[in-house]
């Protein structure tokens, strides 16, 4: 994986005494905290409802064991010993105080890793796809274009106070792990006819109060471009986008104000000029930074391994994805049991993990979007320990991408925007539907506290939306989105239910699905071919 | 003015500033205020005579400027271009890249602190208005491969 060199750490080392000097004049007094708030913002730090939270930046999603390490020890020195990892592959701490915050920086500025840009009105972190570089399906390893566009977007000086917050993904296979075409910009890496790489540029996604699906901005762009690319569409969003209306801010506005044509023309009139300007880094970078993805030294080993450990073969059933080189596999650590905190870890658990990552899986770990964990490079022969190491501390929940493996928001537990909680429905739901989840299938559940969408409830098979209803809360149920290469946006059923009573909506709509659906059928599948009517008659009669 | 660290030899431009659209009308014109907003695209045939170009920051959470000076230096303007307005000392040094070389913040900045903030990077990621000038100090990627 990518490690810094002089400059990378100088640059990270001179943010921390930024911020440490800005966080002092901030508690001198030196800056309202009108001034300090976007400060603070872009160096991860979140004021909540009961203590700042600090987010941590997981550049596309890949940590080594000692970087790991360093979060599991941040857990239990500067919060209440866990950490919560989130749907944009990165990690959230929730009880921090203000004074800390340069002295957390500054230890992870030793493991090379960051706040910078995880909040504020900038470039966010880059996400990418949790098996990017082991994925049997990709045509190149997304990141080290996404460690490109890190360091490009890193202290952008034209890019930091844009209308509203700007996400990029970059993902380089057919099948979408990584909700591309929900992000502001959305890159796929392709290769034309010629054989040649590059990049299917999208633009104008999102989900929070007006989702949107990105559409194709070019179908090709050059790989040398990617960074000129970017600029153009950028500086046409900063320029552009809506400043009067933050709920109107997002480049999804601006894209489907404009129309994708008159968007794609402003775009590549800019790009026509900024293109000449040398601003793309040479192939020289790209190489040096593909030096730093080359594959580890991998074993010819044979497929295969004993799976007649039944509780064993259930996790490996649901929690393996196949791995371009045989003998190997990836395999998902779900933080997702049942009736825990879907996304936590405690720092034990990230402890082990670490460990688990330098034993098996040649010291690597990934962040997915749906809050769990992947150890990418684990021999199959390897694969029974890990997981009785695994079970043992409560990390094999054999649930991935079935109904307990929930995406879900922090919520009013404890956020200042939410409207209403998320985790106790996470909780309920999945106490209720993990009996039967096997016979479900493949379910994706998704909640969201509030119409911000962090939860990702518009991409859910089944979405649940939060509200507030009279100070009372109340939970909207949505069916039919997709944040896959099948995306699509949930709609809404229709009236919204009681804490309790969602979750025998969701139990209802679960049981119409197991009535209706055809062979092979998933539940978005058989949704999609009956359309909402039979679901709503079921909910509402 | 005088002890506020203004990055140019020649003396400032004390012409008022007046509006885009009263620039475009007035051939006379050599310094010109843009709003946040406008299109400065508008004075690029207009360049030559332009000696300054004062950029509104009504709110430093409004980062079209920085587009705006970003642009001017693209297009060859070699003039003064000010930030005035909201101009607040952590805002500086972008500022800077992006081709600004003199400052009217509303509230007084230290001008020591000012110079610190400009000079506390040692190397910058992406190419801006900076990297448009030969010698300017080039970003990291060139400095790797030489």
């Amino acid at each position: 994986m990518y490690q810094y060199d002089e400059y990378d750490q100088k640059m990270v080392e001179t943010r921390v005494a930024e911020f440490r000097d800005q966080v002092e004049r901030r508690l001198s007094g030196d800056l309202t905290e009108d001034q300090f708030t976007p400060l603070r913002l872009m160096n991860g730090l979140y004021l909540q409802l009961h203590a700042y939270m600090l987010r941590v930046a997981v550049p596309y999603g890949t940590l080594s064991a000692a970087q790991m390490r360093m979060l599991a020890q941040i857990a239990r020195k500067y919060d209440k010993g866990y950490g919560h990892f989130t749907t944009r592959q990165n990690i959230q701490y929730n009880w921090i105080q203000l004074k800390d915050a340069p002295d957390i920086l500054a230890d992870l500025a030793t493991v090379e890793m960051h706040a910078i840009q995880t909040s504020g009105n900038c470039i966010r972190n880059i996400s990418s796809d949790q098996f990017a570089g082991v994925a049997k399906d990709e045509v190149c390893d997304p990141r080290p274009y996404a460690e490109l566009l890190r360091q490009w977007s890193s202290f952008h000086p034209e890019f930091s106070y844009l209308p509203r917050k700007f996400k990029f993904a970059v993902i380089a296979s057919a099948e979408d792990r990584a909700a591309m075409r929900l992000h502001d910009i959305g890159i796929e890496m392709v290769r034309n006819d010629a054989d040649e790489l590059g990049a299917k540029f999208f633009a104008g996604g999102g989900m929070g109060r007006t989702p949107m699906i990105g559409p194709c901005v070019r179908e090709f762009v050059p790989a040398d471009a990617l960074i000129s690319y970017s600029e153009a569409i950028l500086r046409v969003y900063n320029r552009y986008g809506r400043r009067d209306n933050k709920y109107k801010a997002r480049i999804k506005i601006l894209v489907h104000e404009l129309g994708i044509e008159e968007f794609r023309r402003q775009v590549e009139a800019e790009f026509a000029h900024m293109h000449p300007l040398d601003l793309d880094p040479p192939r020289a970078e790209l190489t040096r930074i593909q030096a730093f993805f080359a594959p580890p030294a991998y074993e010819p080993l044979p497929d295969g391994f004993d799976d007649s450990d039944p509780d064993f073969k259930l996790w490996a059933d649901a929690n393996l994805h196949p791995h371009k080189v045989p003998g190997y596999a990836a395999a998902t650590i779900s933080l997702k049991p049942v009736g825990g905190i879907p996304g936590d870890a405690s720092a034990e658990q990230m402890d082990l993990i670490a460990d688990l990552a330098a034993r098996y899986s040649m010291d690597e770990v990934r962040v997915t979007h749906a809050q769990n964990l992947v150890l990418p490079n684990v021999r199959q022969a390897d694969l029974y320990a890990l997981w009785q190491e695994l079970d043992a501390a409560g990390l094999a929940p054999a649930n991935l991408d079935l109904a307990s493996d929930i995406i879900a928001c922090p919520g009013l537990d404890y956020c200042s925007l939410a409207n209403a909680r998320s985790i106790p429905i996470a909780q309920k739901l999945a106490q209720r539907l993990a009996p039967v989840e096997r016979d479900l299938g493949e379910l994706k559940i998704k909640i969201s506290g509030c119409i911000n969408a962090c939860g990702h409830h518009h991409a859910g098979h089944i979405g649940i939306l939060g509200v507030d209803r009279k100070g009372v809360e109340n939970y909207q149920l949505l069916l039919g989105g997709s944040g896959a290469e099948d995306v699509s946006l949930a709609k809404i059923t229709g009236p919204g239910f009681d804490e309790n009573g969602i979750v025998d909506a969701v139990e209802t709509v679960t049981n119409l699905y197991r009535k209706r659906r055809e062979d092979g059928e998933r539940f978005v599948d058989t949704y999609r071919r009956l359309g909402m009517d039979p679901f709503k008659e079921a909910l509402y009669g | 003015m005088a002890d506020w660290p203004r990055y140019r030899d020649d003396a400032a431009v004390n012409e008022p500033a007046v509006t885009l659209e009263a620039f475009l009308a007035q051939p006379e014109a050599v310094a010109v205020r843009i709003e946040p907003g406008a299109d400065v695209r508008e004075l690029v045939p207009h360049l030559a005579r332009l000696k300054l170009v004062e950029i509104g920051f009504p709110t430093y959470r409004d980062g079209r400027g920085y587009s705006a000076a970003r642009i001017l230096r693209e297009e060859g303007y070699q003039g003064e271009l000010r930030a005035e307005g909201d101009v607040l000392l952590d805002q500086l040094a972008y500022m800077r890249r992006c081709g600004f070389d003199s400052f009217a913040p509303a509230a007084t900045i230290d001008a020591g602190k000012a110079v610190a903030a400009i000079g506390r990077w040692p190397y910058h990621y992406q190419k801006a208005a900076d990297g448009l000038k030969a010698g300017a100090a080039p970003p990291i990627w060139a400095l790797r491969h030489g």
